[in-house]
């Protein structure tokens, strides 16, 4: 029997408690697929000595793409032989994480065939991880997951796999479609996502309003993040009802708000929209009684990134306000020459948001053709070392 | 002749999302008016028609079998005319059109093992990275921890009875898949030892060039050693970030005895009320402990208690923070300041306190 083949004395510890267990997961997946012992065996070894057994990727891939798989390898190839390749394939989700069970089913099918039956729902940049296979199996799985319609993510130095929020189709602060953006993009951009032309990876990340469910504003080289430009949409009747449930608006909405433009006299909502900064917390407090306005749109920022290489950064304002109706456009042209730029004086391994410090911000819009305004900035500069130019 | 090769499908993109939506949500797409919460994990969305469309949320291990996806598959098939997502942090959402099916959702979803909730002000699920179970660079495990972390904190997942929402991630390594770096509580892997090179193998595997520019410090220099080409590591310049390696595998950095977890505290990625922002470290190393991490559980539950006893209502945990001062979250935690607290790379200045508002 499989169950007594692996000892997992320690692994067995986590099957206990309420949370579900990643153990019982792998144990699951044993009925699919041997592999699946020696990867119990491998962690639990991991578990006594405190210590990964995973060598480096090489170099593994479908035909004619330069990303999408991750290669991976035992260390202890003698003693696991069934995890000795193990890598992952990454297979790009649909918009918004959205699936009909038939379409899941298709996808537990391929892989059952192809892989170890285990997967990640989803890996941290969005796609579905097929978690867990040999090197014969790239290929003949590729093939069934592209006649399913399913075709691989992104990996290494191109444009990876872009996400959305749920947007339009389940919430009512959206003020721009994120899914078929983040959808439309993706198709625009295959040669980008499969064939890595870049110094390094690239994310997009689309989020429908400022509370950025997507962590855009923290992950995306290009962070398209929805907003709106006219008066917050209030309906006083539902004010009223929200302060008649308990709701203190004086502290907790007008209290909490970050520009204090709002004032409530115990009857009535004034809000003065033109010191508001779009922040969303009265809006996420009272959400029957105010929403978003009607002329909505998107902020463009740049540059955000995890620590590796020159440390961590957010992404910042790139175009104050593009409306929903001209983002397509506006991205695609904006993000062709901020790639020329990169593709120029990028150096290896250096994400956007590092080039525009080393170079500066402003020489970064000379260069995409964009003029400096005063939203890209908390305050102007506060050092007299200014590189004037020649102007004459 | 020959046959004609069969065409290679490539480049097709993801599937259209549209064929994977729920019909009352196709139908009012983008006409969505407002919501309500339920109850914990359930949601209710409100169209201008009137139409409703109902969300059972439910918690994930994120690692799956596709034994437990087609489990999800049967569920919404039974509760939901097939019709499920995920969410941004990998817990599963069936989506229903019949309020009625709620509670017999609930009830299945808790039998198999799946707690509902995470909505609200509630602890969503920890977004992570895959550990020992599948990275070659990770200085901790993921899952393991992530497992023990909300076996602890899973009556904050069910319920919603914090200040505000609370979210957490872990990174086993620095390079921090996921927003790690902007979580009200970020678990993040460290290493603590510079790079054991491999000098026989690594003029085969690596590139010197490369190698040496990897490194933020400039703490990696060429060097000849018997004979063949290869590299030193100026040990006090080197922060442990284990970039050298990630371009590199002859130098490895994984240690069972240095490596382990460092908690970090206070980011967002909401703009909500205030800017988002980055963690900031509250504690520098707690030991790998596997199986169950009591060190890391421990640390984290400390953090959420006091939080939740000391922040006002809609305070996400760096706002509590920036209002109390960072002196006071030291005192309340009980966690000890040391050396390490205070930046000492690139852009230290700004994080020092250039005023004399201190609170006593």
């Amino acid at each position: 029997m499989a169950d007594e083949k692996v000892q997992t004395k320690l692994l067995d510890e986590l099957e206990k408690g309420p949370w579900p267990s990643f153990v019982k997961e792998i144990k699951k997946a044993r009925k699919v697929s041997p592999v699946c012992d020696d990867l119990l065996g491998q962690l639990e070894l991991s578990y006594e000595e405190k210590v990964g057994h995973w060598k480096h990727g090489g170099i593994v891939g479908v035909m004619g793409y330069g990303g999408g798989v991750i290669g991976r390898y035992s260390d202890l190839p003698e003693k696991f032989p069934n995890v000795a390749h193990f890598h992952t394939m990454r297979i790009n989700q649909p918009s918004g994480w959205f699936y009909t069970s038939n379409a899941l089913r298709t996808l537990c099918d391929i892989w059952d065939r192809h892989g170890s039956g285990l997967t990640n729902m989803h890996g941290s940049t969005g796609d579905i991880v097929f978690l867990g296979t040999k090197t014969d199996e790239l290929e003949p799985c590729f093939k069934e997951l592209t006649e399913a319609g399913f075709d691989l993510g992104g990996s290494g130095s191109c444009m990876r796999t872009p996400s959305a929020c749920v947007g339009k189709a389940r919430c009512e602060w959206a003020c721009y479609d994120t899914m078929k953006m983040c959808n439309d993009i993706t198709h625009q951009y295959q040669d980008e996502l499969h064939r890595p032309p870049f110094p390094y990876k690239f994310k997009f990340k689309f989020s429908g309003c400022p509370n950025d469910c997507v962590a855009s504003i923290a992950r995306a080289d290009l962070s398209v993040i929805g907003t709106w430009k006219d008066d917050i949409q209030q309906n006083d009747a539902e004010v009223a009802a929200y302060a008649a449930k308990g709701l203190d608006v004086q502290d907790d909405v007008c209290g909490r708000c970050p520009t204090k433009c709002m004032k409530w006299d115990g009857k009535k909502l004034t809000i003065n929209n033109r010191e508001c900064v779009r922040c969303m917390h009265c809006i996420n407090a009272m959400p029957k009684a105010l929403a978003p306005g009607k002329e909505r749109g998107a902020t463009l920022l740049i540059g955000a990134k995890a620590p590796i290489v020159q440390g961590a950064l957010l992404s910042s304002v790139l175009v104050p306000f593009v409306p929903a109706d001209e983002l397509m456009d506006t991205i695609k042209e904006l993000i062709s020459r901020v790639w020329d730029f990169w593709d120029e004086y990028g150096k290896n391994r250096e994400r956007v948001g590092e080039l525009i410090q080393r170079v500066g911000m402003g020489n970064f819009l000379d260069a995409i053709g964009l003029d400096p305004v005063p939203e890209m900035i908390t305050a102007p500069r506060d050092n007299p070392y200014i590189y004037f130019k020649d102007e004459a | 002749m020959a046959a004609e090769p069969v065409k290679r499908i490539t480049d097709i993109g993801p599937p259209n999302f549209e064929k994977f939506l729920h019909p009352v949500i196709k139908k009012n797409y983008g006409l969505w008016k407002y919501h309500d919460n339920l109850a914990p994990g359930v949601l209710c969305h409100v169209a201008e028609s009137g139409d409703k469309i109902f969300t059972v949320r439910a918690a994930s291990p994120r690692l799956l079998s596709t034994t437990t996806i087609r489990q999800f598959a049967d569920l919404a098939e039974k509760y939901c005319g097939g019709y499920l997502r995920f969410t941004s942090r990998n817990n599963v959402e069936f989506l229903l059109d019949n309020q009625a099916n709620i509670e017999p959702l609930k009830k299945e979803l808790l039998a198999l093992g799946f707690p509902v909730g995470g909505t609200n002000n509630a602890i969503s699920n920890i977004v992570h990275t895959q550990g020992w179970v599948h990275c070659h660079s990770s200085a901790t495990d993921a899952s393991g921890i992530v497992k023990s972390v909300m076996d602890a904190l899973c009556d904050r997942f069910t319920h919603e009875d914090l200040p505000a929402k609370l979210r957490i991630a872990l990174a086993c390594c620095l390079n921090m898949c996921g927003a790690v770096h902007c979580s009200d509580i970020a678990i993040l892997g460290v290493h603590r030892k510079p790079p054991k090179i491999k000098h026989d193998i690594l003029p085969k595997v690596c590139e010197v060039p490369t190698l040496i520019a990897s490194c933020p410090t400039g703490a990696i220099r060429p060097a000849t050693v018997d004979g063949k080409q290869s590299v030193e590591v100026v040990e006090e310049q080197c922060m442990f970030c284990a970039n050298c390696y990630t371009v590199c595998p002859a130098m490895p950095l994984n240690d069972p005895e240095n490596d382990g977890i460092s908690i970090w505290v206070g980011g967002k990625v909401s703009n909500a009320r205030s800017a988002p922002k980055f963690s900031k470290l509250a504690i520098p190393f707690i030991p790998n402990e596997p199986p169950r991490w009591p060190g890391v559980v421990d640390a984290v539950v400390n953090i959420v208690e006091v939080y939740a006893k000391n922040a006002k209502k809609f305070e996400r945990m760096g706002e509590w923070i920036e209002r109390i001062g960072w002196p006071k979250f030291f005192e309340l935690t009980g966690i000890p300041f040391t050396k390490y607290h205070i930046d000492d790379f690139r852009l230290a200045g700004t994080t020092y306190a250039r005023s004399t508002h201190i609170r006593f």
